[in-house]
Formats: structure tokens, C-alpha cells, sequence
């Protein structure tokens, strides 16, 4: 079971890096919207995780990314600061108790939840990321609407690809 | 100690997130060249901005001294304007010392040639015998300070021996005793900014700090400034003690300087030569 889930989310982790480099790397509206799909690996990591682990894989990720986007560090950051947002989420919103689901995945936690829980995790992952690349607030119209556009178009992916792994699990 | 582990293992996301996201920030702002001049940029400004409000303080603290410079510096202006008309019109700067009832007249000249590296420093100036100048007259610095002796004239030009120079020997007195001395450059001593006082009797008592004035004994006029001494009381093989002190006189930058006419110097020659000494 537990090596099962490592397995997943390693398989996960490539996959996801591999449409983000050599696909989504590419795409982009106008410098507007660009997506940024590999968060989706942050997102699903199972709930038992320790956070300094989650910390660690948030970083690694987000240098990865770094290291292909030549960005160094703003990635990175951004990714932790996803990771904290989804650490206090989870904590205000679940009862650390009486959460038996293995990730909090749309197709075990629902569509309200999943849906906010993603909306906040990548609505700050990206005001970060973006803020960070601009590094100024004089274009602070521009970069929000940067923000706001890739965010949404973020989500519909994210959301996309969740609905199409979507297992019907008994809740 | 120990709830102070409790308390952050409880949080543990917040410092941890803390933790990463400064090293976040640090790579980023390392790493990339426009964060980094952003950053470096915007830092500059802020430490700019602060020093500018820290100076706006100082001014008030310092203005005093700002006060007191600026009417130094007004007194060497005008000196150096003295200077400047004299040029042409040679003008004699009077000064009545009604104490004594002597009279000095004052004579702005400009330096036109200076040397301070040598051993024997000689200056040339741009007024001659045409000025009324003699050999022997005393010559001093604008502000403050001694310069040295006329040594040859020649019509329109004259050199000083500087203090600069191992024949200088300027009589002098400590301004709060009286206690006289002898006033020269020092053997081996090449400070510009250094002299010694010789020949000063065993019994004075001198400390670090105390003002050197000239006495009036010979050509200078009594009380100009010489220096401040910085080690007293210098052991000599003779009955004398000596002191070092450092001169007022800037001789690096010196631009004009004024030279001193005694009226009665000839009288006070000619008197004085009447007396023979051992006699």
C-alpha cells in the first residue's frame, strides 16, 4: 500500500514535469495565461505526509522547474509557499482525526472541496510566482491580470485532468 | 526552553515554510541578474534615504561647528581676496597692536613656488624690494601658523627659508607660562607636519596639548600660533628639555602668506648691537 503510493506519486511527478517542460513550456496566450499544471503533483500528495517532507518535495520540485525555466529560485519559492497554503487549509478545513482518505483527490474528496482547495493553492502559488518574475510593483494591473488569467486557466486543466483520472470511490 | 520547542513543533509549517521560503527568495535574488538589480537598486535607495534623514539630524547637531568653519572659511577668503588685490596694488594690511603701541604691517603674498620634500625647504613669493621687503622679515600663514624667514629679495621676488629648513630657529614661548624655547624642524625629522621645541629649561612643566605661540623676540610679532604639543617633555643630553608639536602651518597647501613688517625692526637692530655681549 505504501509503496504503491510512493510509486504513484514518482510516476506522478515525471509525468507531470514532462507536460509541463516540453509541453506547457511552450504554450501560452499572449504572455498572459500560461498554465502550470506539475502543482497538481503538490496538490495530491497523500494527507500523512510529514511537512517537512512536503516542504523538501515542494522545493525540489520547484527547482526542477527552475532549472528548466532558468529561474532559479522563483519556482521554488513559490511551491513553498503552495505547500504552507495547502498545510493550513487542510488543517482549518479537515479534522486531522477523522481523515481516513488516502490524497486529497477530487474523486475522494468532492467537487466543492477539491475545487476551493485548488482555487486557493494555485491562485497564491501563481500570485507568488508572478510577482517574483516581475520583482517590481509598478505593473502590479499587469502582473494581477497575468496572475488571474493563468490561474484560471490552471484550474480548468488541473480540474480536467482530475475529472479524467475521476475513479468513483465509496466516500 | 522546553515550551519553546513545544510551541514550534506545534507550528512547525509556519517555520518551516519560514525557513524555505527565505532560502526561496535568496536563490532567486542570487541567481538572477534583474532580481538582483532590483534588489540592490531599491536597497541602495533605501540606505540612501536613510542617511539622507540621518545627515538632515547631523546638520542640526553640527551646525555649530558648521557655523564656526564657515566663518573660518569666510576669514580665509578674505584673506586670500587681501591677496588677490595686493597683487596689483601691493597693499599694506595695518594692524596697531596698542598694547605695545608697535606697529606690523601685514603684507599678503602669493606663494609661487613651494617645496616641502627637501631637507632645506626654501619658498618663493611675488613681492620684491619694490613691496618693501627685507631679508630677515618674519613671514606667517593666512590662518594660523608660522612659515619662515625672508631670505633674498630680488625686485619683484623674495624666498622665504621655510620652517622647513635646518638653519630655522624661531623663538617661542608655551602661551599659558611663558616658558621660552627655540622652535625648529628637527634632525631627521622629515613630517611636514611635525616640529620640535628646544631648549626649553628643565623646570617648565609641559603636557600634551599646550599651545606654542611665537614670543616677539625676535622678527615675528608676539602670539602668533605655532602648533600643539603632541609628547612633552623629550629628554636631551643637555639641561634642556624639548617637545614635539604639531604645526598649524598646512605647508602642503599653502597658497599665500603674509609677510610681517616691523617698523621698528631696524631701530630695535641697531639698538640692540650698541650693547655688546660678554662684555
Amino acid at each position: 500500500m505504501n509503496s504503491r503510493i510512493i510509486i504513484i506519486n514518482v510516476i506522478r511527478w515525471f509525468l507531470l514535469l514532462f507536460v509541463q517542460i516540453f509541453l506547457l513550456k511552450n504554450m501560452g496566450f499572449y504572455d498572459l495565461s500560461t498554465p502550470f499544471i506539475y502543482v497538481l503533483f503538490l496538490l495530491l500528495l497523500p494527507f500523512g505526509i510529514p511537512n517537512i517532507l512536503l516542504y523538501l518535495l515542494a522545493f525540489g520540485t520547484g527547482l526542477t522547474l527552475d532549472a528548466f525555466y532558468d529561474t532559479m529560485g522563483v519556482h521554488a519559492t513559490a511551491c513553498v509557499v503552495l505547500a504552507f497554503v495547502r498545510i493550513s487549509f487542510i488543517s482549518i478545513s479537515l479534522n486531522r482525526d477523522a481523515i481516513d482518505d488516502p490524497e486529497p483527490s477530487l474523486s475522494y474528496m468532492g467537487f466543492q472541496w477539491f475545487s476551493l482547495y485548488a482555487f486557493l493553492c494555485v491562485a497564491t502559488h501563481h500570485l507568488v510566482l508572478f510577482f517574483l518574475e516581475t520583482f517590481r510593483l509598478t505593473e502590479v494591473g499587469y502582473t494581477l491580470m497575468r496572475c488571474g488569467l493563468s490561474c484560471i486557466f490552471t484550474l480548468l486543466i488541473i480540474l480536467l485532468v482530475e475529472f479524467i483520472f475521476y475513479r468513483r470511490t465509496p466516500r | 526552553m522546553r515550551n519553546l520547542w513545544i510551541f514550534i513543533s506545534r507550528y512547525n509549517a509556519f517555520f518551516l515554510f519560514i525557513i524555505f521560503f527565505i532560502v526561496g527568495i535568496y536563490l532567486t535574488v542570487k541567481n538572477n541578474a534583474y532580481q538582483r538589480s532590483v534588489t540592490l537598486n531599491s536597497s541602495n535607495e533605501v540606505v540612501g534615504s536613510a542617511y539622507e534623514r540621518l545627515n538632515v539630524f547631523k546638520r542640526y547637531l553640527n551646525l555649530g561647528m558648521v557655523n564656526d568653519s564657515l566663518a573660518a572659511e569666510n576669514a580665509k577668503l578674505k584673506s586670500q581676496l587681501l591677496g588677490l588685490t595686493t597683487v596689483d596694488t601691493a597693499k599694506d594690511v595695518k594692524v596697531v597692536d596698542t598694547v605695545t603701541n608697535q606697529q606690523y604691517t601685514y603684507l599678503a603674498a602669493k606663494v609661487i613656488k613651494n617645496s616641502i620634500t627637501l631637507r632645506n625647504n626654501i619658498m618663493t613669493i611675488n613681492k620684491g624690494t619694490v613691496d618693501g621687503i627685507k631679508s630677515g622679515m618674519a613671514v606667517i600663514a593666512p590662518q594660523r601658523g608660522v612659515v619662515g624667514f625672508i631670505r633674498d629679495v630680488s625686485a619683484h621676488l623674495a624666498t622665504i627659508q621655510s620652517l622647513l629648513h635646518k638653519d630655522t630657529k624661531i623663538s617661542v614661548t608655551l602661551k599659558k607660562n611663558n616658558a621660552l624655547g627655540s622652535l625648529v624642524w628637527g634632525d631627521g625629522n622629515f613630517d611636514i607636519k611635525k616640529a620640535f621645541v628646544k631648549e626649553v629649561p628643565n623646570h617648565i612643566k609641559m603636557y600634551v596639548g599646550d599651545t606654542v605661540v611665537t614670543s616677539g623676540f625676535a622678527s615675528f610679532p608676539k602670539g602668533i600660533l605655532v602648533g600643539k604639543i603632541s609628547k612633552a617633555n623629550v629628554a636631551t643630553n643637555d639641561n634642556f628639555l624639548s617637545a614635539e608639536l604639531n604645526l598649524f602651518t598646512d605647508f602642503s597647501t599653502l597658497q599665500y602668506v603674509y609677510v610681517v613688517k616691523d617698523k621698528k625692526a631696524d631701530e630695535q637692530k641697531a639698538l640692540e648691537s650698541i650693547a655688546k655681549p660678554n662684555e
